[in-house]
C-alpha cells in the first residue's frame, strides 16, 4: 500500500485510487461534484483541487484535480493550503453567478450537495453583479421534476442516464454557459432508471416528482432502513414518513445488491402504502355491524381456532417471519405456499440447486465483476430491473477491466477509458422466449420457446463438460450455436449464468445450474443467478411448503377444514371458478392482507396486516440474503400490525405465548432456526431488538427534524410521546446513537457538513467500497464446491399443436406488480391487455394487430385484442403478467384460442 | 530568400494541379521516402530538422510523432489527422496554404502517414473555408487518381485512405483533443492528457495531430534535408515561418520568412508601418491567446524562445497590432467576447469565469465600472490559468487579459475614473 502525506501527516492508501477517493476514504472532507463512485472521473467540476508538491520541502507547490491524480508512494498534498482552499472557494463562486437563490423554495433545500459544498468552501459573499442566465424547463414524466437554472453543468445526469443506465432520451445540448441538460423536447423519460437523476443530480435539477406531491423536507422524514417489495432482488431502500403517509423511497447503498441505484419500480411504487383501499379495521363478515374491535375479533378467533383445524397459505411477498408464524400457527403439514404449482416447483428446484452449493449465487456486485454473462430464459429488464443493470455493467466494464491489463491508465479515468474501450463489449448471451432491451448489449441474442432453450442451455453444458448430457437428436442450428456460446463462455475468466423462473419451465432452470457447474473450473468461476418471482420467494421456497395444487387437492380429500390466508390475492394465481370452488370447501376463511383484493372479499374473519413500511420482518432475496426491513412509522390504525404479531397472538390464544413473551423478530427467527435448520445464520441479520449502543437506540429521525413541536401546533403545542419500538433498537425519536451504526440498522445517511445522500461516503469502508462493519445481510447458501451433479431432464423438441398455444407472461416492468400498480404514475405505464403472437400464427389464422381473440382462463371466456410479435416463435401466446385480465392464467400449458372464421 | 513553402503561391493564380505540382518537384519526396526510406528514418530526419508545431505549441514534431508506439505489439489502427480548424482570431496563415497549395499538405501528410505507419488519415477543416474545401475535395481525388492515396500507393505496399471533415465552426476543435471528439461524432469537449492522442487518440487508437504549416514543411525537409531546413532560420528554431500582420498597418497581410524575424522588420518591413496618424501601442504577436507585446518588444525575436523570454508566446505567429487610437479594454472585451462564446462549456472556470470577466470589461466600456472590478479581473487571470482549467482555451483567454492589465492598467483605471470610455467621446 503507497503512503501519501496529507498535509504532512502519513496515510496508507489503497493503490489505484485518485487522490479525491484517497481522501475520502480517510473521512476527510474534500468537496466534488462531477465525480461519483459508480461513474468515475471526468475533471470537469474542478471542484477537488489539491496542492500536489514536488516533495516534503516545496513550499509552492501546483493545483491538481484530486479525481485526475492517482495515488503514488511519497505524494506530499494539501487540502488546506491556503491556494487549494482559496481555489475551491472560488470554483463554487464561479457556480453561484448563475445559480438561483431560491433553495427556501427548491426541493433539494436541506439535503443538496451544492449547499454542502459551498458552507464546506466558506464560500458567502456574491461578487457577481450582473444577470443570470435562464433556462426553459421542461416536463419529463411524472417521476422527475425539472428545474434547469439550478444547473451547475456537472455532467452527472447524463453521464449517469446515457453511460451507465443506456438511456438515449436524455441529452446535454448546447455550449458555454448555455450548456442545457434535457431531452430533445419535453416527454416522459424512457429509462426505467430514471429515478436516480434526483440522486445523482447534486443540486436542485432533477428532483423526485412524487415527493414532491406530498413535498417534506428530507429532515423532516421519519426514516428506516427497507427492502424493496417489488421484485426478486432485495435493494435496500430508505423509507422516509411525516403525518402517517409514506412520502419517499431513496437508495439506501448496499454494496453487495443495489450499489447506489434504484429502479423506477422500487422508487415510486411505495403509494400503495397510503392507498385508501387499505384494510384498517378487522372484519367479521356477514353478521351486523362487520367492523369490531380487537377483543371481538380475537374472542371469535378464539373460539374458530379451538373448534376447527385451519390449513395455512403463505405468501412469497410475506417476510420470512409471518411465513413461519403462519406455519407455526397451522402446523408444517397444513402449511401451503400460496404459488402456483409450477411457481412453487421451479422455486424450490432453484433453492434445492443454491443449497447444494456447488455454485455460489451471484450478488449484483458479483454479476458485475462478470466479463460474460449466459442469459437463459429471464426476461431481467422486466423482472429484475436492477440485474439488468448489473449485467449492462459487467458488459461495458469486462472489456474496460481487459484493456486497462495492457495500458497504465487508471480505472477512475472514465473518459479515457471510454474513449480506450469504444465498442468493445464483455460477452452477453441474451437468450430469451421475447427478446429483451438487453438484446441492443448482446453478441447473441436468441428468442426461442422455453423448451428449445432449455435444449440449447443442455447442449451448451455438454460441450464445455461431456459429463453433463447430451441432448438427443438437436438440430445442427442449436449445436452450432452452442458450440460458439460454449467457445465464447470458455474464454471467459469469470461468467455469470442467469436464469429464472418467469419463463416457467423446469429443465431450462436445470440448464443453466449444468452450463454453470460446466464452466467453473480451476481457472474460470463460473456463479449462478436465479430471478424469482417475488420479494421473499426465496425464503419460502426454502420451508419447502407444496403449493396451491396440493392445497387443493388437500381440500378436496379432507372434509371440514377451515382456511387462513396470508397476504396473498390466490386470485390473481388460480382461475376465478377453481379459486371460488377450492375456497367454497372451507368452513371458515381468514385472511389476513394490507390491501383488499378478491380474496380479501371472500374472507369471513379479515384482519388488516401492515405493509412493509409497517412492519419489522426479514426478506429473502433471490441470491438467498436474507436482509431486515424495520417499521418506519407506526401505522394510525392500532388493528393494522404485522402478520407474524396476529398470527403469534392467535396462537397464544390456544397456549401460552412463546416464552410468555411478546414475539419480536430476532425471537422469530432463533425459533426458525431451530425449526427448519437450513434458515441458519438468518438470527444474525441484524442486531436483536435489544440492541443499544453505549444505552442508546438509533433514531429514525434525523437531528435536523424540525416538526416535533410544530406538526401537532393546531391542537397543542406540547410534544406528544414518541411511539415506542420494541421490536428493534430503533426509536421514533432524534435522540439517541448519533454514530455510525451497524450496516443492517442505517436509518439515513447524515453526517455533520454532509446533509445529502452523499454522505453515505462516511458509512463505506471505502467509496464505492462495503459499508463499515460489512454489507448488510446474510447470505442463507453457502458455497461447498463439491456436489457436482448434473441434471438429465432433457425436453423434447418444441413442437406446436393444433389450434392450441403455449401461453407464458410476459413481465412489464411497470404493471406486473400487483403493489406498485396502486402507485398513479407506474399505472400510467402499464401496457393495455393484449394477446401476443407471433407473425406466422398471425398470418395463419388471419389475424393482425388489434384483431380480437378469446381464451379460456378457468370458465372465462377473456377476449383480447392481438398483438403482432416480431420476437417470439411459432407456438406461443404471451400475455401481459399481473395484469387483471391475466389473474389466473395457467402460464407454461397449451390454450386453445378462438377468433372469427374459426368453428 | 528562400520560400520553400509559399513560392508557388500566387494570389493572381489559381493553385497548381497535381500535374504542375509534380512539374515543380512536388511528390518527389513521398516517391523517394516511401521506397527507400523507412518509417523510423523519417521521424528521425524530422526530428533532427528541428521542426516545431506551427499551431501554437512549438513542440518538436519529430519527437511527438516518436511516442507513437510502433512495434509489432502495438495497435495496428493509426492515423495522422490535419488540424486546418483554424480559428485562431487575427490567424489566416494556414488558409494561404489549403487554398494556395492543396497538394503540399496532402503530401507533407503521406509522409506524415507513413512515419508512423498510419492508414488513414483526415483533414479536419474550419467551416467557413469553403473555398479551400472545393480546392480540397479536388486536389485529393487527383491525389487518388495519381496513385499517391489509397490502396498499394506507388507500388509499395503502403496504404493510405484521407477523408476531408469540415467542422461546424467551433474555435474549441482546433484543441487537439476536442477536435478528436468532435471527428467521432461526439460533443467538442477536450479530453484529459495523459494519455496522449499519440497513445490514445482517435476512435482510442495512436494518433498524431498537427496543424497545416507543420506538415507543409515535411516534403522539403525530406528533400533537401535536416540541415537545409535549419539553415533556413535566423534563430534556434528551424526553418521559415508564415508570420501574418493585422491591424491598422499599412499593408496587412501575410509572408514566409526565416524564423525569427524581429517585431521591428515584420512591422516596419513588411507590414509598411502604422497607418498615419496612429502609434503603435502593442501588439499580440500570436494571434488572440498570447500576451501583448509594446514597443519595448519591437526587437524581440519572433521564435518560440524569445517571444516567451518577452512574456509571450508565437503562437501562430500571426500578430494583431493594437494602434493608440483604439480602446485597449474595448480590444480585450471583443477578444472576451469571442473566448466567453466558444467556451465548451466543460470545466467550470472558463464557462463561467470567461462569460464574467466579459461583463466586467463590458461594463467598464460602458462607464459602470467599480475599483474591485480590476481585482476580479486579476482573480480571473490568476485563477483561469494553466493547469486550473480543463484545457489550454481560458489560458489562453487571459494572455491578452492580463498583459493588458500590466502594460494598459491606466486606460483601465481612466474608465473607472471617468466613468466612461476615454477612448470615445
Amino acid at each position: 500500500m503507497p503512503t501519501i502525506f496529507i498535509d504532512d501527516k502519513p496515510y496508507e492508501v489503497k493503490a489505484g485510487k485518485n487522490l479525491l477517493e484517497a481522501c475520502l476514504s480517510l473521512g476527510l472532507d474534500l468537496p466534488y461534484f462531477c465525480w461519483h463512485p459508480a461513474l468515475g472521473s471526468v475533471g470537469a467540476c474542478r471542484q477537488c483541487a489539491v496542492s500536489v508538491y514536488k516533495d516534503g520541502d516545496d513550499q509552492n507547490g501546483r493545483l491538481v484535480m484530486g479525481c485526475m491524480e492517482g495515488v503514488r508512494d511519497g505524494l506530499h498534498l494539501s487540502i488546506t493550503d491556503k491556494n487549494s482552499r482559496g481555489f475551491r472557494k472560488q470554483v463554487i463562486e464561479w457556480l453561484m453567478t448563475n445559480h438561483p437563490h431560491d433553495c427556501p423554495v427548491c426541493d433539494e433545500g436541506g439535503s443538496c450537495h451544492l449547499q454542502d459544498m459551498t458552507v464546506m468552501t466558506g464560500h458567502d459573499y456574491r461578487r457577481f453583479r450582473y444577470k443570470k442566465r435562464t433556462y426553459k424547463n421542461q416536463y419529463l414524466g411524472p417521476f422527475i421534476y425539472h428545474e434547469m437554472n439550478r444547473c451547475i453543468q456537472c455532467y452527472r445526469c447524463v453521464r449517469f442516464y446515457r453511460d451507465y443506465a443506456g438511456g438515449e432520451d436524455l441529452n446535454v445540448f448546447a455550449a458555454h454557459n448555455h450548456v442545457y441538460f434535457g431531452r430533445e423536447k419535453d416527454g416522459v423519460l424512457e429509462s426505467p432508471f430514471s429515478g436516480n437523476l434526483a440522486e445523482v443530480c447534486p443540486t436542485g435539477v432533477f428532483t423526485d416528482k412524487m415527493l414532491r406531491e406530498h413535498y417534506t423536507r428530507k429532515w423532516d422524514l421519519t426514516m428506516a432502513p427497507s427492502i424493496c417489495t417489488h421484485c426478486s432482488l432485495g435493494c435496500n431502500i430508505t423509507a422516509g414518513e411525516r403525518y402517517g403517509e409514506l412520502r419517499s423511497i431513496s437508495n439506501r447503498y448496499n454494496g453487495e445488491v443495489n450499489g447506489y441505484f434504484l429502479c423506477d419500480r422500487g422508487r415510486f411504487g411505495y403509494d400503495f402504502v397510503n392507498s385508501e383501499n387499505r384494510v384498517t379495521k378487522p372484519l367479521l363478515r356477514n353478521r351486523v355491524g362487520e367492523a369490531v374491535d380487537e377483543k371481538a375479533l380475537m374472542d371469535h378467533l378464539k373460539t374458530l381456532f379451538a373448534t376447527n383445524r385451519f390449513m395455512g397459505i403463505g405468501s412469497p411477498r410475506a417476510s420470512v417471519e409471518s411465513n413461519f408464524a403462519l406455519m407455526e400457527l397451522v402446523g408444517k403439514d397444513y402449511f401451503f405456499s400460496g404459488m402456483s404449482e409450477n411457481e412453487n416447483l421451479h422455486t424450490k428446484l432453484i433453492v434445492k440447486i443454491l443449497q447444494n452449493g456447488f455454485l455460489h449465487s451471484a450478488s449484483l456486485r458479483d454479476v458485475q465483476q462478470a466479463d460474460a454473462v449466459l442469459i437463459l430464459g429471464e426476461d431481467v429488464w422486466n423482472s429484475a430491473p436492477m440485474l439488468a443493470l448489473s449485467v449492462r455493467q459487467a458488459i461495458l466494464k469486462s472489456a474496460a477491466r481487459e484493456a486497462l491489463e495492457h495500458t497504465p491508465l487508471p480505472e477512475w479515468h472514465d473518459a479515457a477509458v471510454k474513449e480506450l474501450v469504444q465498442e468493445e463489449r464483455g460477452y452477453l448471451a441474451n437468450i430469451t422466449v421475447a427478446g429483451s432491451e438487453l438484446d441492443s448489449l448482446a453478441d447473441e441474442a436468441l428468442h426461442a420457446p422455453p423448451d428449445e432453450i432449455a435444449r440449447l442451455g443442455y447442449a451448451i453444458a455438454h460441450i464445455i463438460d461431456p459429463e453433463s448430457p447430451a441432448v438427443k437428436n438437436a438440430d445442427e442450428q442449436t449445436l452450432s450455436r452452442a458450440a460458439e456460446i460454449a467457445a465464447r463462455l470458455q474464454k471467459a475468466k469469470r461468467v455469470v449464468v442467469i436464469s429464472g423462473t418467469s419463463a416457467c419451465n423446469e429443465p431450462l432452470i436445470k440448464a443453466a445450474n449444468n452450463i454453470a457447474m460446466a464452466l467453473n473450473q480451476a481457472d474460470r468461476k463460473a456463479d449462478i443467478t436465479y430471478v424469482t418471482q417475488d420479494s421473499n420467494s426465496m425464503g419460502l421456497g426454502m420451508m419447502q411448503a407444496f403449493g396451491l395444487d396440493k392445497a387443493i387437492e388437500r381440500s378436496e380429500r379432507e372434509e371440514n377444514l377451515s382456511l387462513i390466508i396470508l397476504e396473498i390475492d390466490i386470485y390473481r394465481t388460480l382461475p376465478a371458478n377453481i379459486a371460488d370452488k377450492f375456497l367454497s370447501r372451507f368452513k371458515h376463511i381468514i385472511v389476513l392482507d394490507h390491501l383488499h383484493n378478491l380474496t380479501t372479499g371472500k374472507a369471513h374473519v379479515l384482519i388488516p396486516s401492515a405493509s412493509f413500511a409497517e412492519a419489522d420482518g426479514t426478506l429473502v432475496n433471490n441470491e438467498g440474503r436474507a436482509q431486515s426491513f424495520f417499521q418506519v412509522f407506526v401505522p394510525a390504525s392500532p388493528f393494522v400490525k404485522e402478520a407474524w404479531r396476529w398470527l403469534y397472538a392467535i396462537k397464544g390464544l390456544q397456549a401460552p405465548a412463546v416464552n410468555g413473551a411478546e414475539p419480536h423478530p430476532d425471537m422469530i427467527l432463533g425459533l426458525l432456526e431451530k425449526v427448519l435448520p437450513e434458515f441458519a445464520g438468518i438470527s444474525k441479520v441484524s442486531p436483536p431488538h435489544d440492541f443499544r449502543i453505549n444505552g442508546q437506540r438509533i433514531p429514525r429521525e434525523p437531528k435536523r427534524y424540525s416538526g416535533r413541536t410544530a406538526m401537532l401546533a393546531n391542537i397543542a403545542v406540547s410534544e406528544p410521546r414518541p411511539a415506542q419500538d420494541e421490536d428493534s433498537p430503533l426509536s421514533y425519536t432524534m435522540e439517541g446513537f448519533d454514530g455510525i451504526p451497524p450496516s443492517s440498522l442505517i436509518p439515513f445517511f447524515w453526517s455533520p457538513g454532509w446533509n445529502s445522500i452523499q454522505s453515505v461516503n462516511k458509512y463505506q469502508q471505502e467509496t464505492g467500497g462495503p459499508l463499515k462493519g460489512g454489507d448488510p445481510g446474510v447470505r442463507l447458501f453457502k458455497a461447498v464446491n463439491k456436489n457436482k451433479t448434473y441434471f438429465e431432464h432433457i425436453p423434447h423438441p418444441f413442437s406446436t399443436k393444433p389450434d392450441h398455444l403455449l401461453l407464458l407472461p410476459q413481465f412489464h416492468l411497470f404493471g406486473s406488480g400487483e403493489m406498485s400498480m396502486y402507485s398513479k404514475p407506474i399505472a400510467e405505464f402499464a401496457p393495455d391487455s393484449y394477446a401476443a403472437l407471433s407473425a406466422k400464427d398471425a398470418e395463419q389464422m388471419g389475424l393482425k394487430d388489434g384483431s380480437m381473440i378469446t381464451i379460456n382462463i378457468g370458465e372465462k371466456n377473456i377476449a383480447l385484442p392481438v398483438a403482432v410479435h416480431r420476437a417470439i416463435c411459432r407456438g406461443i401466446l404471451l400475455l401481459p403478467a399481473g395484469l387483471s385480465e391475466s389473474m389466473g392464467a395457467g402460464w407454461g400449458t397449451w390454450t386453445k384460442i378462438n377468433y372469427n372464421g374459426q368453428s | 530568400m528562400e520560400r520553400p513553402l509559399t513560392e508557388h503561391i500566387h494570389p493572381d493564380r489559381p493553385p497548381f494541379n497535381l500535374k504542375e505540382y509534380e512539374a515543380v518537384g512536388g511528390y518527389a519526396a513521398v516517391r523517394m521516402a516511401l521506397k527507400e526510406w523507412s518509417p523510423k528514418q523519417l521521424q528521425q530526419a524530422v526530428q533532427e530538422s528541428n521542426l516545431k508545431g506551427r499551431g501554437g505549441a512549438g513542440f518538436n514534431t519529430g519527437l511527438k510523432w516518436s511516442f507513437v508506439p510502433m512495434d509489432d505489439s502495438a495497435a495496428q489502427t493509426k492515423y495522422v489527422i490535419a488540424n486546418a480548424d483554424e480559428m485562431e482570431p487575427g490567424t489566416f496563415k494556414d488558409r494561404l496554404l489549403l487554398e494556395g497549395s492543396p497538394h503540399q499538405l496532402i503530401e507533407g501528410m503521406i509522409l506524415a502517414a507513413f512515419a508512423i505507419q498510419a492508414n488513414t488519415s483526415y483533414i479536419f477543416l474550419r467551416f467557413a473555408y469553403k473555398k479551400a474545401a472545393s480546392i480540397l475535395r479536388q486536389s485529393l481525388q487527383e491525389a487518388y487518381e495519381a496513385g499517391y492515396l489509397g490502396k498499394n500507393i506507388l507500388g509499395t505496399g503502403f496504404n493510405l485512405d484521407m477523408h476531408l471533415h469540415t467542422g461546424v465552426g467551433r474555435y474549441m476543435c482546433g484543441e487537439e483533443t476536442a477536435l478528436l471528439n468532435a471527428l467521432e461524432g461526439k460533443r467538442a469537449t477536450p479530453r484529459a492528457k495523459p494519455p496522449f492522442p499519440q497513445v490514445s487518440g482517435l476512435y482510442g487508437k495512436p494518433t498524431i495531430v498537427n496543424n497545416v504549416e507543420t506538415f507543409c514543411c515535411v516534403p522539403h525537409i525530406v528533400n533537401k534535408g535536416a540541415a537545409w531546413f535549419r539553415s533556413l532560420s535566423k534563430s534556434e528554431d528551424a526553418g521559415t515561418k508564415l508570420y501574418g500582420v493585422s491591424g491598422k498597418v499599412n499593408r496587412p497581410g501575410i509572408w514566409e520568412l526565416p524564423m525569427g524575424v524581429t517585431v521591428r522588420e515584420l512591422l516596419e518591413e513588411h507590414a509598411g508601418g502604422m497607418k498615419k496618424g496612429l502609434g503603435f501601442k502593442g501588439a499580440l504577436p500570436g494571434g488572440a491567446s498570447t500576451d501583448f507585446l509594446t514597443s519595448e518588444h519591437l526587437d524581440v525575436k519572433m521564435d518560440f524562445k524569445s517571444v516567451a523570454e518577452a512574456g509571450s508566446r508565437l503562437g501562430t505567429g500571426t500578430m494583431i497590432v493594437l494602434d493608440d487610437a483604439t480602446c485597449p479594454v474595448g480590444f480585450v472585451h471583443n477578444l472576451q467576447h469571442f473566448f466567453a462564446q466558444e467556451s465548451c462549456g466543460w470545466c467550470t472556470p472558463c464557462r463561467e469565469g470567461l462569460p464574467w470577466v466579459e461583463k466586467i470589461l463590458l461594463s467598464l466600456e460602458n462607464g459602470e465600472g467599480r475599483e474591485e472590478d480590476l481585482d476580479l479581473l486579476r482573480m480571473h487571470t490568476n485563477l483561469l490559468g494553466p493547469g486550473k482549467t480543463f484545457c489550454a482555451l481560458a489560458p489562453g483567454a487571459m494572455e491578452p487579459l492580463e498583459s493588458a492589465l500590466k502594460y494598459f492598467g491606466d486606460d483601465f483605471r481612466k474608465h473607472i475614473q471617468q466613468k466612461k470610455c476615454p477612448y470615445h467621446n
